[in-house]
């Protein structure tokens, strides 16, 4: 039989703030162990919890980009386990009421933009770290560091409707694209700042009603996702074409060695007992909160993309690019000269982003170093053939190194560039005198001698010339030379 | 309404609270007592909302930033049972996994 | 001054005294731990912890010219201190010590005033006798057979003994109002999150508020002006700033006191029908009004405190599990160590809460139980402002006998949970109690009557109940009157 996939995710994004959702210890990541901890975080005996704003607004920003509905009271609810790494036991999370509603997140499917529903997002805190237990004498101990305790967290819900296990790495992609594009969260899910987890079910191709679902953990890269969610498509496929059931169960993906496994837990693990946190009044989301979240809405990535394909007339798979941070996309916008957004993004595209990868730096990094008047100037030399293409790219490699706009760095350096049309059209005319039978076959009709007339003109420039410039030049010239000749022979 | 006793062993197991076989059966008991008498609230005519918190209008929310209570290295597992180094020591969670 | 005329004086002219130098510090702190008050502690057992160094050190750093300055304090030992442990009167906390001062314990010590130490209490204010203690129970100083009342036992037997003038309890469902009364002294709940609860160790954090305990009814008033402050660490406090209570000698005309006699037509000690009877007619004498009513009975609120304050319990109670401090049995699995850290660590009272409210928020009871009781606490809610609607405040009893035996409840925790029968509502409401002490019953036991007022009506509190302690210094109709602990004069 052929079965339909249904995938819904859950993501925990950790949030950029200065310190934890309900204490004042830093959100750092990689302090030494149990330094960025309080009475609050640790869970100590008679300490309170209060919500951190930024938080709060960070949440609302993502909702205000995903459409979301934002309710005007929400709850915080304490979601009740036991874990080591968890101080109080309980996980001050949201339940029944939660901030955001709805919304969706934009995703390209089979060519087009598919809106991916959205079941809600709610504001939570994280729990420490625990780590795989080691000898002790003669007892196996683990180690627990609650640095990370009480980090806020985004948990994001899709409905289940994604189809494959492309389209969830899709998802994930465009998820950490956005919270990064609204500078909420670095997304870095090798830091674990992007988490994922994933409820996966089969159904008859065709039918409405969802198969029994199974949730995968651990999902910790964006290719974890991807495979895990296959390996699981294929485990439960196997079973139901078996004539078989899928049991209820969760899984964890084990990235190392590409498999899942079961766990085995009890049904009251899950019985998480949530009520209203009686330590934390009703979250009401004033109307400054909202008009906060509402300005501070930026021009969407996926909207941005739009207009870099449909009005600055970008290749697709240029505004894909330019668009994957709102960083590269900004400076894009403000370095192409005149029109030219076509050849300043192929300057980002390949030299600028190498520069990045090469030098392990941030575009920022590159932003800060050659602001975009600089690299506009820069460009708008290119765009004006003044840079012969070995001189254009040494003078690029120049520009984060070094002040100064692009004469100066020339002249820094000492390079003359033999551009200017002053200089050209002399070389020109005496390259076609000194080769008048070349010139006359050319004009006879011939294209190959054009090529050998355009290398002497870039000889007599000392190669610093740029070679378009120099074959407009010879055609123009050429067309003068023709004219009288013709007239002669009339 | 009578609480069984393999249901307050539930509750036990859930609580993470040992309680020893032989007390089970009181337990289940005088908890029993106490929810009879907590029926007692099906006299009222409940139509109300339930209470979620005396929430102040509205709380203002806490600025972002340090509050000067996070705690020196040594004072944050000076009470632990079981320290090293800077962590806090536990046996194992028994991660019980089918391959 | 010798220590002998300082131990029963009020805090406010141990205060002058300090303040116009005319006695030290530490000498009043010293004075409740020397012969007479001495003797007292051998029988009564109120304190859990102290040591003199401490109190010289106390004395020492305590500012010499303010409210409080040199007034000894014992604090109930779930308000964490750094100076003394906090043990919430359990084997669980172990040799715990906190890092940092509850809000309300600061606010004393910058009012000048000296902690001496701590107070033995019901485990996690769980009890209304004090046997509930793991470190032993405290008498009654007025019969040493019988119970102080609880669970803030300690620091009302305190007071009424002459260690201290001035002691602060927990009242979450009557834990200040009814010790009080059982010991004969006067015993504040606040109005819900007007005493900062950063730092009280949580019990059912909805209903949990510090209450003080002390002889004269200007000493409740100095220490509610110190403690009634917004404290930015607590976010369930009240807004806006608290009232004004230096109106507390401005006596009752015009008046209106609510007399829900229906509430005491049964199952109320003769006594306490003496005392309510003699209250009002002192309160009319003084120029208020009688304004009867009838009232929702206390067992609807008893109902649903116990599934309410147990469902909170069972959650705050959670992160007592031997992980980070406190307690730990030994065990090779994390899930036997969380049960038997917790079974071991945790008396017998606690333990059977704990399962109680883990009961009532279980999967498929959390309807019946805890949202049912949700509604009855708005319930309740709206009674009470129906109430006050009609009077100013509430004249009512604070129990339903006098202190009783030793050993009479501990193996019925129905009968224990409804001697809270009359103060329980407040919690429920949010709204503040006050015991005042009636003199001493024909039995020689102290007997009282309980105020209630809506939020905020902390003055009026004060003003009734010093009009009836200004009568009562001059009424001398019950026997034994004039006995050692009863309304002591300056
Ligand atoms: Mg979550
Ligand atoms: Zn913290």
């Amino acid at each position: 039989m052929a079965w339909e996939v249904v995938i819904g995710l859950e993501c925990h994004v950790q949030l950029k703030t200065r310190s934890k959702m309900f204490c004042g210890c830093p959100n750092t990541f990689g302090a030494e162990p149990n330094t960025n901890v309080c009475p609050v975080c640790l869970g100590l005996p008679g300490a309170l919890p209060r919500a951190n704003r930024v938080a709060i607004a960070h949440a609302l920003l993502l909702g205000s980009a995903l459409g979301c509905r934002v309710r005007e009271e929400s709850v915080f609810a304490r979601k009740q386990y036991f874990y080591p790494d968890m101080p109080k036991n309980y996980q001050i999370s949201q339940y029944d009421r939660p901030l955001c509603e709805g919304g969706e997140l934009p995703i390209e499917r089979d060519g087009v933009r598919a809106g991916i529903a959205l079941t809600r997002i709610h504001c939570e805190e994280d729990a420490g770290k625990s780590f795989h237990p080691e000898r002790h004498g003669d007892r196996r101990l683990s180690r627990v560091d609650f640095n990370r305790a009480g980090v806020p967290l985004l948990e994001l819900v899709t409905e289940p409707v994604l189809r494959s296990p492309a389209e969830c790495a899709a998802f994930l992609t465009a998820l950490r694209r956005l919270v990064r594009w609204l500078g909420i969260s670095d997304g870095d899910m090798e830091k674990g700042q992007l988490r994922c987890d994933a409820n996966v079910s089969l159904r008859p191709t065709g039918t409405t009603p969802l198969g029994i679902k199974t949730e995968l953990k651990n999902l910790n890269t964006i290719k974890g996702v991807e495979r895990g969610v296959t390996a699981e498509i294929a485990r439960q496929a196997a079973i139901l074409d078996a004539g078989g059931r899928v049991t209820q169960a969760t899984l964890l993906f084990d990235a190392d060695r590409d498999r899942l496994a079961l766990m085995r837990t009890k049904e009251q693990a899950h019985d998480y007992r949530y009520f209203p946190d009686p330590d934390l009044p009703v979250l009401r989301v004033s109307e400054a909160l909202r008009a906060e979240a509402r300005n501070a809405t930026p021009e969407l990535p996926w909207a941005r993309e739009a207009r870099f394909r449909d009005v600055l007339q970008l290749p697709a798979y240029d505004a894909a690019v330019l668009t994957d941070s709102r960083e590269l996309s900004d400076y894009l916008e403000s370095c192409a000269p005149n029109g030219q957004h076509k050849l300043a993004g192929n300057w980002l595209m390949t030299e600028v982003l190498r520069w990045a990868n090469e030098q392990g730096r941030s575009v920022s990094e590159w932003s800060a170093r050659v602001p975009a008047e600089r690299f506009r100037d820069f460009l708008a030399r290119v765009a004006a053939r003044e840079l012969p293409g070995p001189i254009a790219k040494q003078v690029f490699a120049w520009l984060p190194e070094e002040d100064g706009d692009v004469a100066t760095l020339l002249e820094r350096h000492g390079v003359k560039v033999a551009s200017g049309e002053a200089t050209l059209r002399p070389l020109v005319r005496a390259v076609m005198a000194e080769h008048a039978t070349v010139v006359a076959q050319v004009l006879a009709g011939e294209e190959r001698p054009f090529g050998f007339l355009v290398g002497q003109v870039m000889k007599k420039s000392g190669g610093q010339a740029v070679p378009q410039e120099v074959q407009r030049l010879l055609r123009e010239e050429l067309a003068a030379g023709r004219a009288p000749e013709a007239g002669r022979g009339s | 309404m009578a609480l069984s006793r393999a249901e307050a062993a539930r509750i036990a197991e859930l609580a993470r609270l040992h309680v020893p076989e032989a007390e089970l059966d009181r337990v289940a008991a005088q908890l029993s007592q106490v929810l009879d008498f907590a029926a007692a609230l099906n006299e009222l005519q409940l139509g109300d909302e339930p209470l979620t918190a005396f929430a102040p209008a509205d709380a203002p929310l806490r600025i972002d930033g340090p509050d000067g209570r996070t705690l020196d290295a040594e004072i944050a597992t000076a009470n632990a049972p079981e320290a090293e180094a800077g962590f806090f020591l536990v046996p194992p969670v028994v991660e019980d996994l089918e391959p | 001054m010798t220590a002998v005329e300082t131990w029963r004086r009020s805090a406010r002219s141990v205060a002058e005294e300090v303040r116009a130098g005319r006695i030290t510090a530490e000498a009043a702190a010293e004075a409740g731990f020397e012969i007479p008050a001495a003797r007292w502690e051998r029988d009564v057992h109120a304190i859990l912890s102290t040591d003199r160094s401490a109190r010289a050190h106390a004395a020492a750093e305590a500012p010499k010219q303010a409210v409080l300055s040199g007034v000894p304090v014992l604090l109930k030992d779930n308000l964490c201190t750094v100076d003394h442990p906090t043990t919430c009167g359990s084997r669980i906390l172990g040799e715990w010590r906190s890092p940092y001062d509850a809000t309300v314990v600061a606010r004393l010590r910058q009012a000048g005033a000296v902690v001496v130490g701590k107070g033995n209490m019901d485990e996690f204010a769980m009890g209304s006798s004090t046997e509930f203690s793991a470190f032993g129970p405290t008498r009654n100083p007025y019969d040493l057979a019988r119970v102080p009342g609880g669970s803030s036992g300690g620091p009302a037997a305190a007071v009424a003994y002459g260690l201290v003038p001035l002691a602060l309890g927990s009242d979450t469902g009557g834990s200040v109002r009814q010790p009080a009364a059982f010991c004969g002294v006067l015993g504040l709940k606040p109005t819900y999150g007007r005493l900062s609860r950063y730092g009280l160790v949580a019990f059912g954090s909805s209903l949990d508020q510090v209450g003080i305990f002390a002889r004269h009814v200007g000493d409740v008033a100095d220490a509610y002006r110190v403690l009634a402050h917004r404290d930015p660490f607590d976010a369930s406090m009240r807004e806006g700033g608290a009232p004004d209570v230096s109106t507390w000698d401005a006596g009752v005309k015009g008046l209106r006191f609510g007399w829900p006699a229906n509430l005491w037509r049964e199952g109320v000690d003769q006594a306490i029908v003496e005392a309510l009877e003699r209250a009002a007619g002192w309160l009319e004498r003084a120029g208020a009004q009688r304004v009867p009513f009838e009232f929702l009975p206390g067992t609807f609120a008893v109902a649903t405190y116990y599934l309410l304050a147990t469902a909170e319990a069972s959650s705050n109670l959670a992160r007592f599990d031997g992980v980070r401090y406190g307690f730990r049995a030994r065990s090779d699995e994390l899930g036997s160590l969380y049960a038997h850290s917790r079974g071991e660590g945790f008396g017998p009272e606690v333990r059977r809460r704990i399962l109680l409210g883990t009961y009532a928020l279980s999967a498929g009871y959390h309807d019946e139980y805890y949202l049912k009781a949700q509604r009855a606490r708005t319930r309740i809610v709206r009674e009470y402002a129906a109430a006050f609607a009609r009077c100013d405040v509430m004249l009512l009893p604070a129990t339903p006998s006098l202190a009783f035996k030793l050993g009479e409840k501990t193996d019925d925790p129905l009968a224990m949970y409804l001697s809270d029968v009359f103060t329980i509502g407040a919690n429920l409401a949010g709204i503040p109690g006050l015991s005042v002490p009636m003199g001493l019953a024909a039995s020689g036991l102290p007997s009282a009557v309980q105020l209630l007022g809506p939020a905020d009506s902390e003055p009026r509190l004060l003003q009734a109940a010093r009009a009836l302690e200004a009568e009562g210094r001059s009424d001398k109709i019950p026997r034994g009157y004039e006995r050692e602990f009863a309304w002591p004069g300056k």
